[in-house]
C-alpha cells in the first residue's frame, strides 16, 4: 500500500505519469467520472483548510465516490485526547483512502505507520504539502510546457512556507532548474534546504531582499503569504506581512510569458490588479489542484 | 593512580575528555553492582586527554547509543583478563529515544507514546534529523 507524506516519496515517474493522467481528465472528465463508484475519501481535517479540503472532495466527487469526514480538530474525538493513531485505526474502517490535514508536523507519518488504508497529507504544519507541489508542477507543466530549463522566482515566506521547501526539493530534481529566493532577512530560506537540496544538487541560486532586482530572468514568480500562524510573535508578523505587494509596476521588465503563481489564499502580496494580466495562473492553479489530486486518488486506490 | 584491572568485561576507551558521565548515564552504569571505573582527563598520544570507562562485568551494552554519543570511542571487551575484541563504532543509521525532539510543533510534543526516533541524514556533518519533523538535532 503507498502512502504520499513527502513529495519525495514520488518518483519522477511516477510524477510525469500522474501530470499525463490530470492532463487527460482535464480534455476527457466524463471518461472518469465512475471511476471510484462506491470508494470513500475521508478529509481529516485537524486544521482548518476549506479549500483543500473542498479541492480533495471535489476530485472524490468528480470520480464518483463519496467524501466523509470533518473540517476541525473541536468536531472530532481528537478533542477529547485521543491520538492520531487510533483516529486514523478507526476512520479506516469507515473509508478506503484518507487525506489528513494536522497542525503538528510528522503526524501523517504516524497515521500512515498504522493506517490499513492509504494515506495523503494534505499538509502537516510547516513541514510538507506534496499535493500542492503535484499542483504546481501540473501548473508548470502546462503553462510552460516543460518541467526543465526554468528560472524560478520564489518570493515571501521562504522560512516557514511548507510549499517553497517542496517545490524546491521536487524542482530540484529536473535539468537547468536556478532559483531566485526572495525575502526579508527573517524568513530567509532555511540553512539545511540550502545545503542539503540546493547545494547538494548543484542548484544555481540567488538571494535578494529586492523583489525587482531578478525579474526580467525569471520564468516562474511563486509569490507566498506570510503565515499569522506560524508566528509565536505578533508584533513579528505584523512588521513582516506586507512586506512584498506585487502589483503592475513592479511586473515592467518581467517577461511576456512570466507565469505567476501563489498557493492561495492572497492576503495583500497580490494586488488585484494584476489578476486580468494573462500572465497570473494563480487561479489556473487551484483549478488543476483538483485535477491533480484526481489522478493522485486513481493512483492510490489503484484503480486503472 | 592505580586503578586494578578488569578479569572480565568491557574498557571503553578513547572517551573524549569530558563525555565520560553522559556515556555512564546512557547505559545506566549506576544500577550496577560491579565496579565501575571511569577516569577522567587521561593523557592521550592522538587527543592530549581522554576518558576511560572500565566496567568488571559482561553486560549488554548499547553499542548504537554509544556511537551516537562518540564514534570515535574503541569498546574492548576483555575475558579472562586478556582483551579479546576490539569494537570500533560508527554513527549509527538510526537512533530511537536517545534523545528528544525540540521542534514545538513536532507530533512527538503532543503524543508522548510515540518513539523518539532520529535519522542519520548527513554523515559528514553528522546531522540527525527527527524522523517525523525532519527537525536536527543539536547534539550536546
Amino acid at each position: 500500500m503507498k502512502h504520499l507524506i513527502d513529495i519525495k516519496d514520488l518518483s519522477i515517474k511516477e510524477i510525469d505519469d500522474m501530470i499525463k493522467v490530470a492532463k487527460d481528465i482535464i480534455t476527457n472528465e466524463d471518461k472518469y467520472s465512475h471511476k471510484c463508484d462506491g470508494k470513500k475519501l475521508a478529509t481529516l481535517f485537524f486544521e482548518p483548510s476549506t479549500r483543500t479540503r473542498l479541492s480533495f472532495e471535489s476530485a472524490m466527487l468528480s470520480l464518483g465516490g463519496n467524501v466523509l469526514g470533518f473540517s476541525e480538530a473541536s468536531s472530532s474525538s481528537v478533542s477529547k485526547g485521543e491520538t492520531v493513531s487510533d483516529t486514523i485505526r478507526v476512520v479506516g474502517c469507515y473509508s478506503d483512502i484518507i487525506a489528513m490535514r494536522h497542525p503538528k508536523e510528522g503526524a501523517p507519518l504516524v497515521a500512515s505507520m498504522k493506517s490499513s488504508v492509504p494515506i495523503i497529507n494534505a499538509g502537516d504544519g510547516g513541514h510538507n504539502h506534496p499535493t500542492q507541489t503535484l499542483t504546481d508542477l501540473l501548473t508548470i507543466n502546462i503553462e510552460k510546457g516543460r518541467l526543465d530549463n526554468l528560472t524560478i522566482g520564489l518570493c515571501g515566506d521562504l522560512k516557514f512556507g511548507r510549499t517553497v521547501h517542496s517545490l524546491i526539493t521536487a524542482m530540484s530534481r529536473y535539468k537547468n532548474i536556478k532559483f531566485v529566493l526572495i525575502s526579508p532577512d527573517e524568513l530567509k530560506l532555511p540553512e539545511y534546504v540550502k545545503k542539503e537540496v540546493l547545494e547538494k544538487n548543484n542548484i544555481e541560486y540567488a538571494e535578494t531582499r529586492n523583489i525587482e532586482e531578478y525579474m526580467s530572468d525569471l520564468d516562474i514568480l511563486y509569490m507566498t503569504r506570510v503565515q499569522r500562524e506560524r508566528f509565536f510573535n505578533e508584533e513579528d508578523y505584523i512588521r513582516l506581512k506586507d512586506y512584498y505587494i506585487l502589483n503592475k509596476k513592479k511586473l515592467d521588465k518581467a517577461k511576456k510569458d512570466l507565469c505567476i503563481m501563489h498557493p492561495l489564499p492572497r492576503v495583500n502580496e497580490i494586488s488585484t490588479d494584476i489578476d486580468d494580466d494573462e500572465r497570473a495562473c494563480y487561479f489556473k492553479q487551484a483549478n488543476y489542484g483538483k485535477y491533480i489530486r484526481m489522478a493522485l486518488i486513481l493512483k492510490m486506490l489503484e484503480v486503472k | 593512580m592505580n586503578i586494578d584491572s578488569i578479569k572480565n568485561g568491557y574498557v571503553i576507551d578513547h572517551i573524549k575528555a569530558g563525555r565520560a558521565m553522559q556515556i555512564y548515564n546512557l547505559l545506566n552504569l549506576n544500577n550496577l553492582d560491579c565496579q565501575v571505573a571511569i577516569i577522567t582527563n587521561a593523557k592521550s598520544k592522538k587527543s592530549g586527554k581522554k576518558d576511560i570507562i572500565k566496567i568488571d562485568r559482561n553486560i549488554p551494552i548499547n553499542i548504537d547509543a554509544l556511537g551516537f554519543i562518540d564514534h570515535s570511542v574503541t569498546v574492548n571487551v576483555v575475558k579472562d583478563d586478556k582483551i579479546i575484541e576490539k569494537k570500533k563504532l560508527k554513527l549509527p543509521e538510526k537512533i530511537v529515544n536517545l534523545a528528544k525532539c525540540n521542534n514545538p510543533r513536532c507530533i512527538t510534543s503532543i503524543e508522548k507514546n510515540l518513539d523518539q526516533i532520529f535519522l542519520l541524514t548527513d554523515k559528514e556533518n553528522e546531522v540527525y534529523r527527527c524522523m517525523y519533523c525532519e527537525m536536527s538535532l543539536k547534539k550536546k
